[in-house]
């Protein structure tokens, strides 16, 4: 069993800022740890996170590949989470770098391709669409209509950053339309399956698993 | 920030597109803290960097033991991939600045976090 990070190094305070870990994360960590041996055997060379809040993915993700050492990098748009991203790595033994931006501005066309692993908890709660902009707590889960607003704006992204043996896995509630996801992704040639779902009180959680066509 | 996500950065100004690439580091303050010396990694990682822009950087920074070229036999050369590991994974820039060299729009590095955000006219 791979430990879930140690986030002892954040309080209350802290998660006034960011999003605190909950069923979602949870979720993403149970998606990657069934998908262990396959994550492993990959051997990949670049672990992207989009929108990393407290960095419990991406630490999950660097302790389950270990003794193989990864480039873990993530992105957030707010300044708290980034640190705390860095810092969660930190505390749990695994390096990663975090910047600070909106998805993966700043990243394009030098990651082109190269992902081998890319993890997506996105905003996906359903808001009005003016409360997707800014860059406090707020973000992490204002989705917009249907929740969708920033989760397909990112999509056209994968095909971008996703290497040839890549693979994307993205969080959605059934709020989003998963099945609309799926079918986007697998008309831009992809394959795209539910590959883990779970009820959080009334929502339905699941997880996306993405990967090129071969 | 280590020099491997420095490699990956770019200037994204809108219409900023020749010569934007890499960003050139200014009044940094740089930390060398020790990682784990993995070669399968280096030997992975290689084919990724874009390497005289990661060079450049070294140098920037102080560091002039890194070749121009990848030598040819890198995948078994421990001594280069020791260079290699140092320059890439344990030279952390914590503050500063990077500045594009083409439109010279300069992104922070505060805490060891590179700031890639620009304002909505800048998109």
């Amino acid at each position: 069993m791979i430990p879930t990070p140690d986030l002892s190094h954040l309080n209350s305070k802290d998660f006034r800022n960011i999003y605190e870990p909950a069923e979602d994360t949870f979720l993403l960590l149970d998606a990657l740890e069934q998908d262990q041996d396959e994550l492993r055997a990959l051997h990949p060379s670049i672990c992207l996170e989009l929108g990393s809040g407290s960095g419990c993915v991406t630490t999950f993700l660097g302790s389950l590949l270990k003794p193989s050492l990864a480039y873990m990098v993530t992105t957030d748009i707010n300044p708290h989470a980034a640190v705390a991203t860095v810092a969660t790595g930190k505390k749990n033994g695994i390096s990663i770098d975090t910047v600070e931006t909106s998805l993966v501005q700043g990243l394009l066309p030098r990651m082109r391709h190269s992902i081998d692993v890319l993890c997506f908890n996105p905003p996906y709660a359903v808001t009005p669409s003016s409360e997707i902009a800014g860059n406090g707590i707020e973000v992490s889960w204002a989705g917009g209509i249907d929740g969708r607003e920033v989760i397909d704006a990112t999509l056209p992204f994968v095909k971008e950053l996703l290497s040839e043996k890549g693979i994307f896995y993205l969080l959605l509630v059934s709020d989003n339309k998963p099945d609309e996801v799926v079918s986007l992704l697998q008309v831009e040639g992809f394959n795209a399956h539910i590959c883990l779902q779970r009820l959080a009180g009334r929502e339905k959680q699941l997880i996306v698993k993405v990967t090129r066509r071969t | 920030m280590r020099l491997i996500t420095h490699n990956m950065l770019q200037c994204h100004v809108k219409n900023c597109n020749d010569n934007n690439f890499p960003l050139r580091l200014e009044e940094v303050e740089v930390e060398l803290v020790e990682a784990d010396f993995q070669p399968e990694f280096l030997q992975n990682i290689i084919g990724k960097l874009e390497w005289p822009a990661f060079v450049n950087t070294a140098v920037q920074l102080g560091n002039t033991n890194l070749p121009a070229t990848i030598p040819d036999n890198a995948k078994d050369n421990e001594e280069f991939l020791k260079v290699l590991h140092t320059a890439l994974l344990e030279t952390h820039v914590q503050q500063g600045k990077m500045v594009c060299p083409n439109c010279s729009h300069v992104y922070p590095i505060k805490d060891g976090i590179p700031n890639m955000l620009l304002a909505e006219h800048e998109i």
